[in-house]
């Protein structure tokens, strides 16, 4: 993954021409049959990948039908989630889905990428060799450890210092106002900013290393300083971070487990970050093992579709947004 | 020698007699039994040798497995409906017969530093705290349910469970009796749409949002309330007395509803009549089959109902459940006496 984004930033020229001379070298010799199974055979685990995700797919819409037959797209826009008259619409939690984890990006990402300069380009190699490891042990934590620590260190800390604070200091905005149990969007957001800073630190530092040094040396030896250096590394690695910071969007968008022990599980949408709310992963992990109507489990089920086409347009837009960067940057 | 010759027949005689017993039962469903039933399988396995591997999924996925007869039986918090019996009837050709085992008691804890003796609240104030219609702590109606008591002038902040348990159909339950507004506004499920509140993952993660939150208040399992010490209120039962959860006033709650308690004993016990009474309480049932296909299957599970009807609710307090009154023992036993295997009454010495 880290290889394929780097070598995109180079010209793509280059693997054209590599390519139409296998093509031609593959003409001129004679079939190899070891060759051609090994070819074969990798093809093959390549499309079972393909053909799970589409299973997947398929099977979610099979098991959601009667839900989407009863709500159809009202699904989408229905604010009420009630078991109890089996009135179940999704639009809080995509919502909430959705505000946790760009809030999460928002805070993570200018973290990350000053982690990850530090590393790469400043950082002495003494100090550089446990920093990294620090950095990827903080990816290790299994999340229910993040979410204990949610629970009895940042949510007290949030209720008694952090809220207060940010009332007193921004409360004229509507996302600081209202009651503060410390349960709430911005718990969450924090915890998952936690969460996606090692994934996008140490991806963004391999792709930084990767960008051959004598770009930097030479800017050097021309007299520019550290930080106009550190730019050349940057200009050069941009379409890399940029799909590591897709990778931390799609951790924190399917983080479950320390989101629900912290954002208080209610499904409103609400302008202010104070404010309890929920999840599409959450309410799945949530209700699914004491779901007994068929339509509960369905309308579950749907939320889990939405997820996962959520999980695959968020993606699919950022290789787009690769793509045409790549090619607006090539013309400069 | 002749010791030594008697003692390796009682060996080869002990062995068969456990080689015989070699069944295995297969179960899965509720999560707030857990604790009583492994206890009970793990002893039981100790004086038979059955074994009884349990699955504590949940009891939505206890009620589907039982309908797909992927287990040998099932377990649930909450009854059965009229429309899973018609489909277990239809997918496995015989009857569920709900078998209660023990009782659970849900409490209401609360953290207000400022109070040292238990505060007294009934049910409609309880129901308008979680409607929150009442949202300070010392509101007039709450006042005046407790005179002695001075409390604080502090907005309640509501806890509820946020995952779908037996725990929440109990109290939702009882709120619906009690509280009109409740039943027609929220009604009684697994989960609910709560009007307000916090969500707590599972009875420890209220817990730990009450403990941590001053001025909150929420409904939890009595066991988690008594072993992490936190008080809890005293409720007004039918009688118009206040009486504090504990296994006497549980297993009262139920032999005071034994008047109302149905045939097939699908009941709720919630506001239950008598004057020792607690009101929110229920029942945790085992689901079987009235009749099983595989007879040594079916010995091994009848043997142990029997016992945990007789001996295993000794077991009961020391691990926070209510035992059974005597009045649904006897039922109990009524019932696992018409289980059949085959069509024909099982046998067991």
């Amino acid at each position: 993954m880290k290889e394929l984004l780097v070598e995109k930033s180079y010209s793509s020229v280059y693997d054209k021409l590599k390519r139409n001379s296998l093509k031609q070298a593959n003409n001129i010799r004679k079939i190899n049959w070891g060759d051609f199974i090994y070819e074969k055979l990798t093809l093959f685990f390549a499309i079972i990948v393909f053909l799970l995700v589409v299973v997947m797919g398929y099977e979610m819409y099979v098991n959601s039908k009667l839900s989407i037959d009863k709500f159809g797209w009202k699904f989408l826009s229905e604010k009420t989630w009630d078991p109890v008259t089996e009135i179940y619409g999704a639009l809080p939690s995509i919502v909430g889905t959705l505000v946790s984890s760009f809030l999460a990006l928002l805070i993570a990402f200018p973290l990350s990428i000053g982690v990850a300069i530090y590393l790469s380009e400043l950082a002495p190699s003494w100090l550089e060799k446990p920093l990294s490891f620090l950095v990827e042990l903080l990816a290790g934590i299994p999340s229910i450890v993040y979410g204990l620590w949610g629970i009895f260190v940042l949510v007290p800390w949030l209720r008694t210092e952090v809220q207060p604070f940010l009332y007193e200091h921004l409360g004229f905005l509507p996302f600081f106002r209202g009651p503060m149990y410390g349960f709430s969007i911005l718990a969450a957001s924090l915890i998952l900013s936690v969460m996606v800073l090692p994934i996008i630190s140490s991806i963004s530092r391999d792709i930084m290393r990767s960008v051959p040094s004598v770009q930097k040396e030479a800017a050097l030896a021309l007299g520019a300083t550290k930080w106009e250096a550190t730019k050349i590394v940057l200009a050069n690695s941009k379409t890399g971070i940029l799909g590591a910071t897709m990778l931390g969007l799609g951790r924190a968008i399917g983080e479950t487990m320390a989101v629900t022990m912290v954002i208080g599980n209610r499904p409103i949408i609400s302008l202010s970050l104070f404010d309890p709310g929920y999840t599409m992963a959450s309410i799945i992990a949530n209700e699914f093992t004491e779901a007994t109507s068929e339509l509960y489990i369905s309308a579950l089920i749907e939320l889990a579709l939405i997820l996962f086409i959520i999980t695959i347009v968020i993606n699919a837009a950022a290789r787009f947004l690769v793509w045409s960067l790549e090619r607006k940057w090539k013309k400069i | 020698m002749r010791n030594k010759i008697m003692l390796l027949f009682l060996l080869i005689v002990g062995a068969t007699k456990f080689s015989i017993a070699q069944v295995q039962l297969n179960a899965a469903g509720a999560t707030f039994p857990y604790v009583i039933y492994s206890k009970w399988f793990d002893e039981f396995k100790k004086i038979t040798g059955i074994q009884i591997n349990y699955q504590s999924i949940g009891s939505g996925g206890g009620i589907k497995q039982v309908i797909e007869g992927t287990v040998d039986f099932g377990a649930s918090d909450g009854p059965m409906s009229d429309e899973q019996l018609n489909e277990a009837r239809q997918k496995r050709g015989t009857d569920i017969v709900h078998i209660p085992t023990v009782l659970g008691a849900v409490v209401l804890s609360y953290n207000l530093r400022e109070v040292n003796k238990p505060i007294k609240l009934d049910g409609k104030t309880i129901a308008d705290i979680f409607l929150g219609k009442i949202n300070m702590w010392n509101d007039k109606r709450i006042s005046e349910l407790n005179p002695d008591v001075k409390l604080p002038n502090k907005s309640i902040i509501v806890v509820h469970r946020s995952d779908g348990s037996g725990t929440t159909y109990i109290f939702t339950h009882y709120l619906s009796k009690v509280s009109e507004e409740w039943a027609k506004r929220v009604g009684y499920n697994t989960s609910v749409n709560w009007p307000i509140g916090l969500g707590g993952k599972g009875n420890e993660g209220v817990t730990g949002v009450i403990k941590q939150t001053d001025g909150a208040i929420g409904y939890i399992e009595l066991a988690y309330a008594v072993k992490n010490k936190l008080p809890y209120a005293l409720i007004k039962n039918k009688s118009g007395n206040f009486v504090e959860a504990n296994f006497k006033s549980v297993t009262a709650a139920a032999a005071g509803a034994i008047k109302d308690i149905p045939e097939d004993l699908r009941a709720m016990i919630t506001n239950a009549d008598g004057k020792d009474s607690y009101p929110i309480s229920g029942f945790t049932w085992l689901l079987v089959y009235r009749d099983m296909k595989d007879k040594s299957k079916a010995e091994a599970l009848v043997k142990f109902l029997k016992w945990a009807m007789e001996k295993g609710q000794a077991f009961a307090e020391e691990l926070y459940y209510a035992p059974l009154p005597k009045a649904i023992v006897k039922l109990n036993e009524k019932k696992i006496n018409s289980l059949t295997v085959n069509g024909k009454p099982i046998k067991v010495k």
